[in-house]
């Protein structure tokens, strides 16, 4: 049984009755620390509920879908990167023809790729002019804020 | 079906707030509760509330929370008597309502041929006019061809929709008929894409329209309704601000919408919790039927703190084969209540989503004041799912002082280390058109463009 909702609104009714303007309540299962706000006209309420398993954090997902970045395969090529975390699909529904491919020319508009991060579709445009000349992302895999996407070489 | 089967022990095929929510009701009725989480909610505070809790599988959606064998599985591996999937996912699916039947397990929700007659809009309108409901004027086309036919006859702007779900995917605006045609490819996309079900239909769009709805309850022969619930502050066909009840209708016009959510809802014999949705013509004042919503939804909170009911209780309760607890005269209106949902997205930049670690979560407490939330002080909020953070809810005696109380109680909301739009809901309970009374569908998109939101790294 953890804290609830009426437990907080029962301490609450108890503490109005006292001078104190702070209560910090810590048990094994919970923190709740109640600070009351500076016109005196209610709480502010913050809470920490203790997990009962081991941490089984997201890093352990992000951190096996991390890899180390290739060298470029020639000089001059400039970085696509990803905007921002999300699942990547290189095509804009599954078994369609791909956005684009190596070899592909892309000027700043065109939509290389989608990433869904939580629920929204998001089209990502190159940002620059060029021929794709490596492709590094993997369809409908999850990608970090900033992972490489693909390397162009620029147009002059 | 008249048989009484008792639920000790229940999975829950979700996530986030509702997840803790359902978890809070078992825990006032002695119900063990079973949590099914991906792998990326493992360390969430609904884990952290479940008596128990089943991993079914990676993070991505497609693979865990809508992947009807492995919810099944988990299930039957925890000898649960019954699942609740909450809302979105899995929460009208009728292939999971028919597994669940087939492994001896109660699905918290309608009967099978109910979703069927629901979740497809187009049945769902028939049945609505057989059960003399009005309707906005509109119907199937199969192609571009049928569509200008149509859109022709019942007069631009037109809604183009899916026939297999709703949630705003697969619903385009066409103003005219040049756009009609390319329109009707986009949202045949979408709608394949995201309801494997490419059919759309048409309907006259209602520009300055309010969404009101009824929540109603039903044992399969007694149906009741608990009031009704405006939800008109939108943004892309996604709720922000509910209330409940809808401000400013007239008596008769309000009876008659109750009347006719009870009337649809007994055509259908229907059995649980759902809401039938209306969009409420102000001008003419006149209504019309949208869809049913065959789950229990988001805002259901409003309506738990004007008729101090636990809709989820309700729930399990119609579920285990008991009749309703209640007659229509029995159920009590109280006062008023307000709802901001909490996003994690910047509305300072065009609403992206913003996941990431909650550095600080400061929520506001005290009498007529919830909160429905799975964040807290140091949540991971994944990539993965909806951007919901959870719900701060106000009651009040009546609209004015629940306002107040909702402005008060939004000053000390404070969520760090995340992007979220804590100071949208500020700015929507500043204004003054909602302060004074109801606001129809184009409100928020005015405010939008009216109001400069201060850029501040807090709330």
């Amino acid at each position: 049984m953890s804290l609830s909702h009426e437990d907080v609104q029962e301490i609450l009714l108890l503490l109005d009755d006292t001078e104190y303007d702070e209560l910090t309540l810590e048990t094994d299962r919970f923190t709740l620390s109640l600070v009351r706000n500076d016109d005196k006209s209610g709480w502010v309420q913050e809470t920490e509920t203790r997990g009962k398993r081991q941490e089984a954090r997201l890093a352990s997902i992000e951190d096996s879908e991390k890899h180390s970045e290739p060298e470029p395969t020639e000089a001059g090529l400039l970085d696509v990167r990803a905007p921002m975390v999300g699942t990547f699909y290189s095509s804009p529904k599954p078994g369609a023809e791909p956005f684009i491919t190596v070899n592909s020319q892309v000027s700043p508009n065109t939509v290389i790729a989608i990433i869904e991060v939580m629920k929204l579709m998001n089209s990502i445009p190159a940002g620059i002019s060029g021929e794709v000349m490596e492709f590094h992302a993997v369809d409908a895999q999850f990608v970090e804020k900033g992972q490489l996407l693909m390397r162009v070489r620029p147009s002059e | 079906m008249n048989s009484v089967k008792n639920i000790n022990r229940l999975l829950i095929a979700n996530r986030g707030e509702i997840a803790a929510r359902i978890i809070r009701t078992c825990q006032h009725l002695g119900i063990e509760s079973v949590l099914a989480a991906s792998q990326a909610d493992l360390d969430s505070l609904p884990a952290r509330l479940a008596d128990q809790v089943i991993n079914i599988g990676p993070p991505p959606s497609l693979q865990s929370y809508l992947n009807v064998e492995a919810v099944i599985k988990a299930a039957v591996q925890v000898k649960a008597d019954a699942i609740h999937p909450g809302y979105g996912f899995l929460s009208e699916n009728a292939a999971l309502a028919k597994a669940s039947e087939k492994a001896g397990i109660i699905f918290i929700g309608p009967t099978i041929e109910q979703l069927h007659a629901i979740g497809d809009k187009l049945k769902a309108r028939e049945n609505a006019l057989t059960a003399d409901l009005p309707l906005v004027p509109g119907g199937a086309v199969a192609d571009a061809g049928e569509a200008e036919k149509l859109a022709a006859e019942i007069g631009y702007p037109v809604l183009i929709k899916a026939v297999g779900g709703g949630g705003g995917r697969g619903m385009q605006v066409v103003h005219d008929e040049s756009t009609l045609a390319a329109s009707m490819t986009l949202a045949r996309a979408e709608a394949e894409n995201a309801f494997n079900d490419e059919r759309l239909y048409l309907e006259c769009f209602v520009e300055r329209g309010r969404h009101v709805e009824v929540q109603v309850l039903g044992d399969g022969d007694n149906i009741i309704h608990l009031g009704t619930r405006d939800c008109s502050i939108q943004r892309r066909y996604q709720k922000l601000v509910e209330e409940a009840p809808a401000p400013d209708l007239d008596k008769a016009l309000r009876d008659n919408m109750e009347n006719s959510a009870v009337a649809f809802a007994k055509h259908l014999r229907y059995r649980g919790a759902g809401t039938v949705e209306f969009l409420v013509d102000t001008q003419r004042s006149s209504f019309y039927f949208l869809e049913m919503n065959a789950r229990i939804q988001v805002e259901h909170p409003v309506t738990e703190e004007i008729t101090g009911l636990d809709l989820i209780a309700q729930q399990i309760r119609i579920a285990e084969g008991r009749p309703l607890g209640m007659k229509q005269e029995e159920v009590r209106f109280n006062g008023h209540a307000i709802e901001c949902r909490l996003n994690a997205e910047d509305c300072m930049n065009n609403f992206l989503p913003s996941p990431g670690t909650v550095s600080a979560a400061h929520f506001p407490a005290g009498p007529g004041i919830r909160i429905d939330s799975h964040i807290e002080t140091g949540s991971v909020v994944p990539p993965y799912y909806d951007s919901l953070l959870g719900k701060l809810i106000v009651w009040g005696e009546d609209r004015a002082t629940a306002m107040i109380a909702m402005k008060k109680a939004l000053e000390h909301c404070q969520i760090d280390g995340i992007e979220n739009n804590i100071k949208l809901h500020r700015a929507i309970m500043a204004s003054k058109e909602f302060t004074q009374g109801a606001v129809d569908s184009l409100f928020l998109n005015k405010l939008l463009k009216t109001t400069a939101l201060e850029k501040t790294t807090n709330g």
